[in-house]
């Protein structure tokens, strides 16, 4: 019942917050609740799933045959903490933000971001293919309304631009889950793959391939499936934090591990090579991104390149198939969450505060901000890879995993990227701390408390993180778990 | 004692009111629309009957005045056509409940002969579905169509020419039907479908067999507006009153589609059009030419109910598509799209009523977001139907499309699952055109009239019901698609494909 419940908890919150749209203050206590309670059934799964005692609930059949099922296996009860527990600070930091900007339309903003985490967590816990699907659709629709949240030219296109992505991996993706349904005659994600020991030929096992890559590769950011994202980044900063930084784009890196892991299996990766494929592919997107990366001057795209930079070392670590790698990948989804998701909301604070979008604007913004700005250079010191922070943690898996499986180019791309990331990154850092304003930007000062506590604490995350893996929830027990249960074929 | 006559009360419910609305009408035009919607409601309970009677005992034959067929007419009410006639029936209900305001505005002063006409015309639907006799069938196809020719007629100013042609089209049809129905007489000597089901595989392949089959399935193509042969039906549906497009553009394809599974896979056998004939084959090239052709030509509209004509034209096609494959799954995608395109079409058909009533036109060059000001409600049902129509799941359009991949990969029919898939992107195309007009773009403000001093002007209830009904039907549709599948589609396909 509690995977349930957790996918729920925030749909329920959906006809409060629109029914309260006069009462801003009850309607962000449905949000708040929603999230807590949300956050709650969802590490009621983490004992079960540490124990890989999965709680399975099936609903009715959405197909003859495939049901619409959930699963907290230990890798969705892994992403589900994670977006269900950033989106707690995320709903405060919201409130600062939408408040401080004045914006238009916030109750379709709540209840656009509720349906969104339902839908997350429904991908995380979807037993089967096609209840992945259905949910990946949904998200697909509800983030549009975030995207085009502003309702400017640039945002309707922006909209425009990602909907074509999106639907487009959608229906691709039904295509491959039409397919592998039609070949395995099931759709129930297993550790090991689910197509593992069907007799697909080796080119249909290319093309089928191939479809998924498309359809989970556009939210994963793979290049060439990322320019949406950037684009993205005319939604407001909460969103860009919570949906472009961990919820979507998580979603597709997500799918990427239940296909390599759960649908094909380590075994067929291996036959057919697709493991190379998409080493070489994630190995380009991570330096190309991070080329990007150096190139943007808005704030936001900077960190949008980033992202899909930082997406594909989870797809490349996944993709290595070793041990370490695999672990290491997986942590990696948490750990670039809570440093990428500060670093967003650092960018919407000085964007509430001194309209500044373009990092060229911001020299000497330390002195007017210093707990941002401090979290800021957490962020970036993290994804750069320095410990000890969390970011140091999961690369140097990704690193030691990359020499398990014999590939220094893989090694020497994660140690690339982390040049890279401190090239695009400093920059920023030196120019807040030592550059001073030609502008008299006194008397702005930080943001309000809603949204600097929320980016201080993810910022704390980080370090915690980085310190101590398991102190939560034996966070890294878990992706060790996962990993094991994934290279052993599902038998532990 | 009435449950024996169940396959006769339907159809009779509906001549009965056609004949009595003109009477009532004597004493006030006001009479007329409740005797339809009544009559209409009875029907409905009548069809929900039979289904659940044909469901659990199975087929049920009423003969004619006591001939007993083949020599008389007989109706059979077996899993297919109760189901058929539960859409017919339920559907007319709540665009019936949905009629009152727009046909007093739209074709006001003729109240009277547009329900008697309509009552007709279901009258003809209905006993298609029903009929177990292939000249009857003809009959009441001739009936129906006569009806729509009307209905369509008293629309806009355009809508005679309109009715017009798909009468010229429409008659062209029906005629083939009724030639390859004379060869087919000609060879067997009977018109009954059972009868026929049981002769036709002792007949040698000749060519007056093999021309009677083509000439039915052109001409039921023909009425079913299969590409390249649904020239008349943009126009009639875009001229017509909205609520003739509401009954006509969800219902009236659907049962020369019902028409063309009957006589392709129950009155011949499923393997004559797939061995003997490559008619499915045909069919199945047909169906993805009109799915493409319907979706591009959809957006290319700057008429809201034009663009849902051709998109018709496109839906019509993906239920030919299941046809044409003949295997189970693409049969019961067919039939489930049948369905669900019927839902669908019929809550966006009063959508488009409804914007006619509030702000005089569906024109989408000139939608701006003073509709969903105006109309919340109905702009929300509208959203959930073009989801639908899109292929976002959990909503129905989703499923049946799911059967009809799952159908066409089972076959290998790569292009087809390309087809089918690169329509629903073109269906995002055209209904996000307006999606997007109608949420984002900034109202034309005339004479510093702003968008926070527009005042809801939402329909009334009884329109808004009907509407939210069918858009929330939609869910229930998709969510218990399998129910469906298996208790009720399962039962109707025939038995050896």
């Amino acid at each position: 019942m509690l995977p349930l419940l957790a996918v729920m908890a925030s749909l329920a919150a959906v006809p409060l917050i629109l029914l309260s749209s006069r009462f801003p203050n009850l309607r962000e206590t449905w949000t708040i609740s929603a999230a807590v309670l949300k956050f709650a059934f969802v590490c009621a799964l983490v004992p079960g799933a540490l124990a890989n005692k999965s709680a399975v609930i099936s609903l009715i059949d959405l197909s003859p045959g495939v049901s619409l099922a959930f699963k907290a296996d230990p890798l969705g009860v892994f992403f589900a903490t994670i977006a269900s527990g950033l989106w707690i600070f995320t709903s405060f930091y919201s409130i600062g933000y939408v408040r401080g900007l004045q914006e238009e339309k916030q109750t379709r903003y709540f209840a656009s971001f509720a349906v969104c985490l339902s839908a997350t967590i429904g991908i995380a816990f979807s037993a089967n293919l096609l209840t992945f699907l259905l949910f990946y659709e949904i998200l697909t629709v509800a983030t549009y309304p975030l995207v085009i949240h502003k309702e400017t030219p640039i945002a309707i296109s922006a909209g425009r631009k990602y909907l074509a992505y999106t639907l487009t991996a959608g229906v691709v993706l039904i295509a491959a889950t039409a397919w592998t349904y039609h070949v395995a005659g099931r759709l129930d994600f297993r550790p090991g793959g689910l197509l593992a020991g069907s007799n697909l030929g080796s080119g249909e096992a290319r093309l089928l391939f191939l479809l998924f890559l498309a359809g989970v590769g556009v939210k994963a950011g793979i290049m060439p499936l990322h320019s949406w994202l950037p684009t993205a980044m005319a939604a407001p900063t909460p969103v860009s934090a919570l949906l472009h930084a961990v919820a979507v784009v998580k979603s597709g890196v997500f799918g990427v591990i239940r296909v390599v892991g759960f649908v094909f299996g380590p075994e067929l990766m291996h036959r057919h090579g697709f493991d190379s494929v998409v080493m070489v592919l994630a190995a380009a997107t991570i330096i190309l991104a991070s080329l990007l990366a150096l190139t943007q001057d808005n704030l936001k795209r900077r960190l949008a390149y980033s992202t899909v930079g930082h997406l594909s070392y989870i797809v490349l670590g996944a993709a290595l198939l070793s041990p370490s790698g695999f672990t290491g990948g997986i942590y990696h989804i948490a750990t670039h969450a809570t440093m990428k998701i500060t670093l967003f909301f650092c960018a919407g604070a000085i964007y509430v505060q001194h309209h500044k979008e373009n990092i060229g604007d911001l020299n000497g913004i330390a002195r007017e901000m210093p707990w941002t700005m401090g979290a800021f250079t957490v962020g970036a010191l993290g994804l750069a890879g320095i410990p000890p922070i969390n970011g140091f943690f999961s690369k140097w898996y990704l690193g030691i995993g990359a020499l398990e499986a014999n590939e220094f180019v893989a090694l020497l791309v994660f140690l690339l990227s982390g040049l890279l990331n401190a090239a695009y990154f400093f920059p920023i850092v030196y120019r807040a701390y030592f550059r001073t304003s030609e502008h008299n930007n006194n008397g702005h000062g930080e943001a309000s408390p809603l949204m600097v506590v929320p980016l201080v604490c993810t910022a704390i995350l980080s370090v915690v993180f980085g310190l101590a893996p398991n102190l939560f929830f034996g966070f890294f027990d878990l992706a060790m778990s996962i990993t094991q249960s994934v290279l052993s074929g599902g038998r532990i | 004692m009435i449950e024996q006559h169940l396959p006769l009360l339907v159809p009779i419910t509906y001549l009965f009111s056609a004949l009595v609305i003109p009477l009532v009408g004597l004493a006030g035009r006001r009479y007329a629309y409740p005797v339809a919607l009544i009559a209409s409601l009875l029907a409905t309970f009548a069809a929900a009957r039979g289904l659940s009677v044909a469901l659990r005992e199975g087929a049920m034959r009423y003969a004619f005045g006591g001939w007993a067929p083949p020599i008389g007419i007989e109706f059979v009410l077996d899993p297919l056509s109760s189901c058929m006639s539960v859409l017919l029936t339920g559907l007319t209900s709540l665009v019936l409940i949905h009629a009152r305001r727009p046909v007093e505005s739209e074709v006001s002063g003729k109240e009277i002969p547009f329900y008697s006409v309509t009552m007709l015309l279901m009258t003809g639907l209905t006993g298609i579905v029903l009929t177990g006799d292939l000249f009857n069938l003809f009959v009441f196809l001739e009936i129906s169509s006569l009806a729509g020719y009307a209905i369509i007629a008293v629309g806009e100013k355009p809508a005679p020419v309109a009715a017009f042609r798909y009468l010229i089209l429409g008659t062209i049809g029906a005629t083939m039907y009724l030639i390859g129905l004379a060869f087919l007489y000609m060879l067997t000597g009977s018109l009954n479908m059972a009868d026929l089901a049981s002769i036709i595989p002792q007949l040698p392949l000749t060519p007056p067999l093999v021309v009677s089959f083509a000439m039915m399935v052109v001409g039921v193509g023909l009425k079913m507006a299969l590409f390249p042969m649904h020239g008349w039906l943009p126009d009639a549906y875009t001229y017509a009153p909205s609520t003739s497009s509401a009954l006509l553009a969800p219902l009236g394809t659907k049962v020369a589609a019902y028409v063309l599974l009957r006589v392709m896979f129950f009155v011949f056998q499923p393997s004559f059009g797939r061995d003997m004939l490559p008619v499915g084959d045909v069919l199945t090239y047909l169906a993805a030419g009109g799915i493409l052709f319907g979706s591009i030509l959809a957006i290319a509209q700057k008429e809201l109910k034009r663009m849902l004509a051709f998109s018709s034209v496109s839906q019509i096609a993906y239920i030919a598509l299941g046809i044409g494959f003949g295997s189970q799954l693409a049969l019961t995608g067919a039939v489930l799209h049948i369905v669900n395109h019927a839902f669908m079409k019929a809550a966006l058909f009063l959508v488009v009523g409804n914007m006619r009533l509030v702000v005089g036109h569906s024109r989408i060059d000139q939608f701006d977001d003073s509709l969903r000001r105006l109309m919340p409600w109905s702009m929300a049902a509208f959203t959930i139907a073009a989801l639908s129509m899109v292929g976002i799941p959990p909503l129905a359009g989703f499923f049946s499309k799911w059967y009809l991949v799952l159908a066409s990969i089972e076959r290998s029919a790569w292009g087809i699952v390309a087809i089918i898939l690169l329509t629903s992107l073109l269906s995002a195309v055209y209904f996000f055109r307006v999606l997007e007009r109608v949420y984002l773009r900034p109202l034309q403000a005339i004479g510093g009239s702003g968008f926070e001093s527009l005042a809801r002007k939402e329909v009334t209830m009884s329109m808004l019901v009907p509407t939210l009904t069918l858009s929330g039907a939609l869910f229930i549709l998709g969510v218990f698609n399998t129910t469906i599948v298996t208790k009720v589609i399962h039962a109707m396909l025939p038995p050896a494909l």
